[in-house]
């Protein structure tokens, strides 16, 4: 990868590269540039995840008509993905350098595709279809599962930590700090509205990356409920989220729908 | 062009996540949680997330302000703190020392909190001592 990104920066194909370094011997997120190769000397990539389109959106917004390269799993590759298709970065505006996941990651995050379409490190790790943590909740009877989730979601410090590290939040404005409909001053947030609709909000967003979880001073098994989401939205509108550059998201199809919710009283 | 981050710690109480500053061209524009930090591992509170918000906010306060005839002035230092200590000094005369508490802060130091209620018990003569945590 060092190479590759060298090469890149040098000949000016891209301008920047947003990946990982060694900085006061943790891994920091940082943008790589030709004025300062030779900071590649401490380009890293790590188990640690940060999220990587989080930072290139940024930096993107100020530099719309500069190339930048980005390191990508298979998860920021599916998040690329769909950020192309919300208009939030443009496709020949980046370069992706793929990562495949080594099997302990991959089995940790229950990754269904741990690798992107191309990469330069790592070796292809078979993806996990089915999620052991999900199937652990499907299995509960339906008023167990009701009492998990309100007692999860009751652990909630409200602190948005899942929504502001999480790559596929870009919006301005966000329904979960609407006063008429999320209380200030209260806590945790209204259960289960509040998690409840960040996880609508995911539909044909969620790239299944995990950040969220990571992040949540409460460990609430966000990921679980997200992975549960994209199911839905698999079987009923069969739609993978991130796999595809062709098809529209759900949420940004207009007219009418009908949907027979077959197995709502299971 | 540049985009680098920051390791510190946040500052808004004890506790003392890790944080990574995120800077942009020089200019603060976010805050990511450290996930390899040892404290905090990845996470952080709703004030942590916005650390960055209040450095360049045009509320702040950076300089000293005296208060007359309800209008805020601009001070120096040395005449913001003869002011206080003299206006301790007077109510400490009229109305005796537990007239007086001490405020002390979690983004201090273990010893400039040390100090503070050293302060308050030694030259002001109370124990009313506590923290912004419990404002």
């Amino acid at each position: 990868m060092l190479e590759k990104v060298k090469e890149l920066l040098r000949a000016g194909e891209i301008s920047g590269f947003i990946g990982l370094r060694l900085q006061n011997g943790h891994p920091a997120p940082h943008m790589f540039t030709k004025d300062h190769l030779d900071d590649l000397g401490s380009l890293l990539v790590g188990d640690v995840r940060y999220p990587l389109n989080k930072t290139l959106l940024k930096v993107a917004n100020q530099y719309p008509e500069l190339i930048f390269g980005v390191m990508v799993r298979g998860c920021d590759e599916r998040g690329l993905i769909e950020l192309f298709k919300w208009n939030q970065l443009k496709r020949d505006r980046v370069v992706p350098i793929g990562v495949a996941c080594p099997q302990g990651l991959a089995e940790a995050c229950e990754c269904y595709k741990p690798y992107p379409a191309q990469w330069l490190v790592g070796e292809k790790t078979e993806g996990i279809s089915k999620s052991k943590r999900l199937q652990k909740v499907e299995a509960m009877s339906q008023k167990e599962r009701l009492n998990y989730w309100l007692d999860e979601f009751n652990k909630c410090i409200k602190c948005y930590g899942c929504r502001d590290v999480c790559p596929m939040c870009f919006c301005e404005v966000c329904s979960l700090e609407d006063r008429n409909f999320i209380l200030t001053g209260k806590l945790p947030p209204e259960n289960p509205t509040f998690h409840l609709s960040r996880a609508v909000h995911m539909v044909g967003r969620c790239i299944d990356c995990g950040l969220c979880e990571e992040a949540c001073p409460s460990s609430i098994p966000v990921r679980t409920l997200y992975k549960k989401v994209n199911e839905i939205v698999k079987d009923y509108f069969d739609y993978k989220t991130g796999e595809s550059s062709e098809g529209k998201s759900p949420l940004n199809i207009l007219g009418e729908v009908t949907l027979e919710l077959s197995d709502v009283n299971k | 062009m540049e985009y680098k981050t920051v390791l510190t710690t946040c500052g808004y109480c004890g506790c003392g996540c890790g944080i990574y500053l995120e800077v942009l061209d020089g200019e603060l524009v976010g805050t990511l949680p450290c996930k390899t930090d040892s404290v905090s591992q990845g996470g952080l509170c709703i004030k942590g997330w916005n650390i960055h918000e209040f450095v360049n906010n045009s509320d702040r306060l950076t300089k000293p302000l005296i208060k007359k005839d309800g209008q805020f002035n601009e001070a120096s230092w040395d005449e913001a703190l003869d002011y206080v200590a003299s206006c301790l000094k007077k109510i400490k005369a009229e109305n005796g020392s537990d007239s007086i508490a001490f405020l002390s802060s979690a983004k201090c130091t273990n010893e400039e909190n040390y100090l503070l209620q050293k302060l308050a018990r030694a030259v002001a003569g109370t124990n009313n001592v506590d923290h912004c945590a419990r404002l």
